[in-house]
């Protein structure tokens, strides 16, 4: 079992200059997925959640596709082998 | 992204540290201050609000404090004056858990005294105080100001709930002064475990009660390094000046187009010596009559004179932030400011004349002067 995480442009330096992170096991949330993610890429996650653990308001996050906006935030569901892609808003300039 | 270009100082030179909404840059210069050349833009994109210079200590490092729309803030530092930067893992400045708040944005970065070469203070958004005492490798916010009773009343100013100045008293390790829009000054005398208010004298138009204890709308206060007595406050209306290190502030807007206004730098080593440029209004925070002009004390605020060589008098609706006005410590000192238009102007004999040192910038909101390794000839 394992999860692919996205990793935007800006961050891939702070992920072994990695596109895709892939790292085994399996979440049953958003949240506990993206902990997987943080112990693999520290350096990611205070780029993507401020210190309150709360995603920054001009990041998105997909799961397979669907935003987590919609879908229950971070305890959004995540299935095994799930793509979870990290994306910069359409904001800033 | 832009490509870099990256400036070689010498010791002697002057640097000008240049915080835009868009990204930093360094401008350098002999210590003619007669021509300049340009290095950046840095974190292209992101706001720079902050940025100094440490000296001490055989130090030659640059700190800046970028702040992305989407990655958020982190304080990061050259070595070799821009070339390369830190990009720490971790956040090295964050509130704690028990905060409950996260951090919004870097307003100030100071160095501490001579005697504490190790030790920087940074002030952040929303109002906090942090500080390091290992040369920025760690922070821990101060529990003290943190706590203080009166911060729930504090209101967010028009740039957000910021602790935008820092001033280190160079007598006392234990007594410093911090400003808060909207909250005022505070001070502490044992070294950060108790803060007062400390703006007696300063008006607060926009309160029922004209002369609160707290809840001024400081905008700027900055503190003489000869005589640190002396200090001078540019308020939300109002131009102050203390000759007791800030317990009583006396009103010396006396020939000013308008008392309104943000930035404000004081002579290196004349304490009667500062320098304004005041905006028309808060309603339009903009240089009045379209004159793009620096007003000087050099008699502790009982007259101020325009300082308008080389500066437009026409159709110059321009805007100098809080920290976008900033002298150099040379003699004579160096004046320097930017524009939230992208002008950048300098003057190298106190203000009597400037020069545009640089045009079509990002928005300019903060400005630091500093010499490497110079030996003061006075």
């Amino acid at each position: 079992m394992s999860l692919v995480f996205v990793i935007p442009g800006p961050l891939r330096e702070l992920a072994g200059n990695r596109a895709e992170v892939r790292v085994k096991g399996s979440a049953e949330s958003a949240s506990k997925a993206l902990s997987l993610l943080w112990a693999e890429c520290p350096g990611v996650r205070d780029r993507v959640v401020t210190e309150i653990g709360e995603v920054r308001p001009h990041v998105n996050i997909f799961i397979d596709g669907e935003s987590i906006r919609f879908t229950g935030g971070l305890q959004s569901p995540v299935r095994d082998g799930a793509e979870i892609v990290i994306l910069p808003a359409l904001s800033g300039g | 992204m832009p490509a870099t270009r990256d400036v070689k100082p010498r010791n002697g030179d002057v640097l000008l540290l240049v915080g835009t909404m868009k990204g930093a840059f360094i401008f350098r210069s002999d210590e003619r201050r007669k021509s300049w050349d340009a290095g950046g833009p840095y974190f292209p994109g992101s706001a720079v609000y902050a940025m100094a210079y440490d000296g001490r200590a055989g130090r030659h490092r640059v700190w800046a404090a970028p702040h992305s729309m989407h990655w958020g803030g982190v304080l990061r530092s050259s070595d070799d004056f821009g070339k390369s930067w830190t990009n720490p893992e971790s956040a090295p400045i964050k509130f704690p858990e028990s905060a409950g708040v996260a951090l919004n944005q870097i307003w100030q970065i100071a160095p501490g005294r001579e005697t504490e070469g190790d030790t920087l203070y940074c002030g952040v958004e929303p109002a906090a105080l942090f500080v390091s005492r290992d040369a920025g490798e760690t922070w821990s916010l101060n529990e003290g100001l943190w706590n203080h009773p009166q911060r729930e009343r504090w209101v967010p100013g028009g740039g957000g709930m910021c602790l935008h100045t820092i001033l280190l008293d160079p007598r006392s390790l234990d007594r410093m002064r911090i400003a808060v829009s909207t909250a005022g000054m505070y001070v502490t005398e044992d070294g950060g475990e108790t803060w007062r208010p400390s703006n007696k004298g300063v008006r607060a138009d926009f309160l029922p009660e004209k002369y609160p204890e707290f809840g001024q709308c400081v905008h700027k206060v900055v503190q003489s390094k000869v005589n640190p007595d002396r200090m001078f406050l540019q308020n939300h209306w109002g131009l102050y000046r203390s000759d007791d290190s800030g317990e009583k502030w006396k009103d010396v807007a006396k020939g000013v187009p308008s008392d309104f206004g943000f930035a404000m730098a004081i002579h290196p080593e004349d304490p009667d010596c500062a320098w304004i440029v005041p905006l028309e209004s808060d309603g339009f925070r903009c240089t009045p009559e379209g004159k793009l002009r620096v007003y000087r004390t050099q008699n502790a605020g009982k007259s101020w004179d325009a300082m308008t060589k080389g500066l437009p008098q026409k159709d110059a609706y321009e805007t100098v932030l809080r920290d976008a006005l900033a002298n150099d410590p040379l003699d004579p000192a160096g004046v320097y400011f930017g524009t939230r238009n992208g002008k950048l102007f300098g003057s190298s004999d106190e203000g009597k004349k400037w020069s545009q040192l640089a045009d079509g910038l990002p928005a300019v909101v903060s400005v630091k002067a500093v010499a490497i390794s110079l030996p003061r000839k006075r």
